[in-house]
């Protein structure tokens, strides 16, 4: 009787420290991962400097959209600037740029100091409609396909290895 | 120079620890009544030089010595005094130093207070201590090492974050430290009684103080931390259910339940094995904790800086601690054989158990599953207070009544005493009156409120009955009171709080309900380690046409830089006003938020009632003995 | 008449923006402020927080459901923003095991007491 408990209750331990022993390895920064997959929402979103609305429905008329959430107060967006300059060279892809929360004169010294990647360029001085795309800091760069599929979804500055990426999936 | 005989003070605490347990090994099989001369001598050098070890990290934080890492990333010369000495704990490497100096004194008082006891019993308790000590000395010296050079050396500190200059936050961690990593001495001892055969009642004997002294200092740990937290962290709340407050809830229920259970051992010889296996689960609850705040597998308020390698220790030191003692209970726990009645105290008794097995059972679980679940499937989830209100608020109404009715229970057997008396009838007339001046609220929280009312009405009764008789037992009285009081305060507290936040900016004027907040002055000045934005706000409670003058910051510290957002809290004695600001980017506007906290004073003291009853047991067996 | 239903009208705006207000604060409460460390959106300065807490408000005043808020929410963030566990497959064990638990250790309390008060009979 007293064995059984014994190995009942080494086996559970021994389960536990298992996973406790995975999770350590586990990275704990929390990301939207999950929004891979899906639709983009739809949302209408003020140009940057002309009057007028681009509405997200608009993305499936390109065959791939990078979406990418910027500011010119934010250090790592410029850090990640001239990786977008470079995939704005690619034809089958289109950057839609979206001013978060910034000032129009700012971020125009920004991009005339940096280059202007951004085919489409909308603007969201409260943030708030950032949020109908999971955004939580920036920069946030989202590429999504002609079916309005989210197909990739970085968090943080794109670096060289996230262009090849893209540069993969677009030139397929 | 310090880095140098830190070092050496602490490789000499390891070959002395490992001295003694060599010595008690050998002692073991010589024919003498008594522990051997030698090993007192060796203990009394172990203290003497890790307490020497822990003053070299004080007298490195003191007079800010950058040769040393940790004081370089920790301490900064302007610093007041008595933050960088309570800066040598506010991190992972001097708080672990600070534990191996626990260990080692409750070792050392083990040995010099229990002189007659069984000699291999003390021998073999020395034996674990001090494997724990060895195992947490090898960890410091070669994990975390507080004594490491850093080179060249630094003209100054990184600082220590803001948050934690704070004479609550000072004393915060020693407290919780004595609480749980005091829990290591009976931990030892349960295991030495396996293996020696000891007798129940001695076992209850020698545990008992340690059980009443760890646990008081425990409850008070969780409320100077709680204090910290209602009064540093500017969010107007005591307890978040975070997973690093769950780490040191999760012991203080398993030394609930030893507090009571080990009662029962002492008076009727039953429970043998469930207070080893408690004793065992306690210090191992502690370990548990120490790992999940530590390894940095959480994601929580107040966290060390991580590092997996540390988790990767602490784990594989839990592990096999956890593996050998349950080796060591199935080989040596003997069968419990003794009589009971039920509705003898036992059994209220084992019920108290019962809750807080389960108590820690739903905090455990809560804490753990979102890791479990990401590990296992990627999915993360959170688990918040809104899981354990739920789960744990209907829990309290069983809970309190058991504690209004048990302890009128007399030891053997006793029959049902009436439930129905005069200490019920006045606490539901109490609680008509509180319902009728209640607006609304949930039927669960009502009855929260009214079993609350009837265990501190029956208490009051219970302490004006024994005192007639005079045979007090003031410290279950005052321990039960001080818990009714709690849950009626923060019944109270829920039910009456009252929030508001708005954007505003200097002149505007705010009305809600009662109140008029006016937005004065801002004024910005700076002092020699920030600078601060400080809010003149003025509060007119238009009821009774009192108003009170409240002064919020935001303060911007230069060292390290990090922003703080001061709450300013008027402390009345029925309520709390508290008021904290932050300013909203590129704009004069300023979020204000606006809390009325009642009956916060009264729930600081309720804890403190509940652990005075535990001194007050301390010094009941103190006079036994 | 006329002052009558104004002041019904004024009562219940009132009652209705009352209640509006402490949903505004439940849904705060009850959401995980993405980065920061384990802090409430209600609790938080940050900007993040700041934002949720408009789009929150917002939501609250265009009628939303606290559920629908919820649902948006954790559609755009995953269920890590719910600080209030949504019962779901993978919440299950999370939500039922500690009533399991409660209910075994009592079974086990009331077979100990009984065999224990069969002994001494």
């Amino acid at each position: 009787m007293r064995k059984k408990y014994l190995v009942i209750i080494y086996s559970i331990s021994i389960f536990v420290f298992f996973v406790l022993y995975l999770s350590l390895g586990k990275n704990k920064v929390y990301t939207t991962q999950d929004n891979i997959g899906k639709k983009i929402a739809e949302v209408q979103l003020n140009y940057f400097d002309i009057d007028g609305e681009f509405n997200t429905k608009e993305i499936s008329n390109f065959k791939f959209t990078l979406l990418n959430f910027w500011a010119s107060w934010c250090g790592p967006c410029r850090k990640e600037h001239k990786y977008l300059v470079e995939l704005s060279k690619n034809s089958n892809l289109k950057i839609v740029g979206v001013n978060f929360k910034d000032e129009k004169k700012n971020a125009l010294k920004f991009l005339n100091e940096m280059g202007n990647p951004f085919s489409i360029l909308t603007k969201d001085p409260e943030g708030k409609k950032s949020v109908n795309f999971g955004i939580y800091g920036i920069p946030e760069t989202i590429l999504i396909n002609n079916e309005l599929k989210i197909l990739k979804k970085y968090v943080g500055p794109i670096n060289s290895k996230d262009v090849k990426e893209i540069e993969k999936i677009i030139n397929k | 120079m310090l880095s140098n005989f830190g070092i050496t003070v602490s490789i000499i605490s390891l070959l002395l620890t490992t001295s003694i347990l060599y010595l008690s090994y050998y002692d073991l099989k010589s024919s003498g009544n008594n522990v051997s001369k030698k090993i007192y001598k060796f203990a009394f050098f172990q203290i003497v030089f890790t307490f020497l070890g822990f003053i070299t990290l004080i007298v490195a934080y003191v007079i800010s010595d950058f040769s040393l890492i940790n004081v370089y990333e920790n301490s900064h010369t302007t610093k007041p005094l008595f933050y960088k000495i309570s800066g040598t704990w506010g991190n992972h490497e001097g708080s672990l130093l600070l534990w191996i100096n626990i260990l080692v004194l409750f070792s050392f008082l083990f040995l010099i207070l229990n002189k007659n006891k069984n000699k291999n019993f003390k021998l073999y308790t020395l034996i674990f201590q001090n494997l724990l000590i060895s195992a947490f000395l090898i960890f410091l010296l070669t994990n975390s090492n507080p004594f490491s050079l850093l080179y060249p050396i630094p003209t100054e500190g990184m600082g220590l974050n803001p948050i934690l200059q704070d004479p609550a936050l000072a004393i915060h961690p020693p407290l919780l430290y004595i609480g749980f990593v005091g829990s290591s001495i009976y931990f030892s001892i349960a295991l030495a009684a396996l293996i020696s055969k000891v007798d129940s009642k001695s076992l209850a004997l020698t545990i008992k103080p340690w059980v009443s002294v760890s646990w008081t200092f425990q409850t008070l740990g969780i409320l100077v931390g709680s204090i910290w937290a209602y009064y540093e962290l500017g969010w107007g709340g005591f307890w978040f259910w975070d997973p690093v407050e769950n780490s040191s809830l999760m012991p203080w229920f398993l030394m609930t339940a030893l507090l009571h259970s080990v009662l029962v051992l002492e008076r009727r010889i039953g429970l043998y094995s469930w207070v080893i296996i408690l004793s065992i689960l306690t210090f191992t609850m502690s370990v548990v904790g120490t790992f999940l705040v530590r390894s940095g597998i959480l994601n929580s308020v107040h966290t060390f800086a991580n590092d997996p390698s540390r988790g990767l220790f602490i784990l594989s030191f839990l592990a096999l601690m956890v593996f050998s003692s349950i080796f060591i209970f199935f080989k040596y726990a003997p069968d419990d054989n003794k009589n009971y009645k039920i509705f003898s105290k036992e059994s209220f008794i084992l019920a108290n158990n019962w809750f807080m097995i389960f108590f820690l059972a739903v905090v455990l679980i809560g804490t753990l599953y979102p890791v479990f679940l990401d590990t296992l499937t990627g999915q993360k989830i959170s688990v918040g207070p809104p899981y354990y209100n739920f789960i744990l608020a209907p829990f309290l109404l069983p809970l309190l009544f058991l504690m209004t009715l048990g302890p009128k229970h007399k030891w053997i057997s006793s029959d049902m005493i009436g439930i129905f008396n005069i200490a019920l009838f006045i606490s539901v007339i109490l609680f008509i009156i509180i319902f009728l001046s209640i607006k609304d609220s949930s039927i669960l929280m009502l009855l929260i409120l009214l079993f609350s009312t009837y265990l501190i009405t029956q208490t009051i009764f219970d302490f004006y009955e024994k005192f007639k008789n005079k045979n007090i037992n003031l410290s279950r009285i005052i321990s039960h009171f001080g818990f009714g009081m709690l849950i009626f305060s923060i019944s109270l507290n829920q039910i009456y709080s009252v929030e508001k936040s708005f954007n505003a900016r200097i002149g505007d004027e705010k009305n809600f309900q009662n109140y008029t907040i006016k937005f004065n002055n801002l004024e910005t000045f700076s002092k020699n380690n920030f600078k601060s934005v400080k809010g003149y706000f003025e509060i007119i409670d238009n009821k009774n046409t009192t108003s009170q003058n409240l002064t919020p910051e935001i303060r911007v510290y230069n060292q390290p830089e990090i922003i703080t957002y001061e709450a300013s809290i008027n402390t009345r004695f029925f309520s709390d006003t508290y008021l904290t600001m932050s300013n909203i980017s590129n704009s004069d506007i300023f979020n204000i938020k606006f809390q009325k906290k009642p009956f916060m004073n009264f729930i600081w003291f309720s804890v403190l009632l509940i652990s005075i009853g535990g001194i007050l047991q301390f010094l009941r067996f103190e006079k036994k003995i | 008449m006329k002052i009558l239903s104004l002041t019904i009208v004024l009562f219940f705006s009132s009652v209705i923006s009352y209640c509006d207000e402490n949903k505004t604060y439940e849904i705060l409460k009850n959401l995980r402020c993405l980065v920061c460390q384990g802090q409430t959106i209600s609790d938080s300065n940050s900007d993040f927080a700041l934002t949720i807490k408009e789009v929150v408000n917002e939501k609250v005043e265009e009628g939303f459901s606290k559920k629908e808020i919820y649902h948006f929410l954790s559609d755009k963030y995953g269920d890590w923003i719910l600080f209030n566990t949504p019962l779901k497959k993978n919440s299950y064990i999370l939500w039922f095991v500690p009533y399991v638990l409660f209910i075994l250790g009592g079974a086990l309390l009331y077979l100990v007491i009984r065999k224990r008060t069969e002994k001494t009979k």
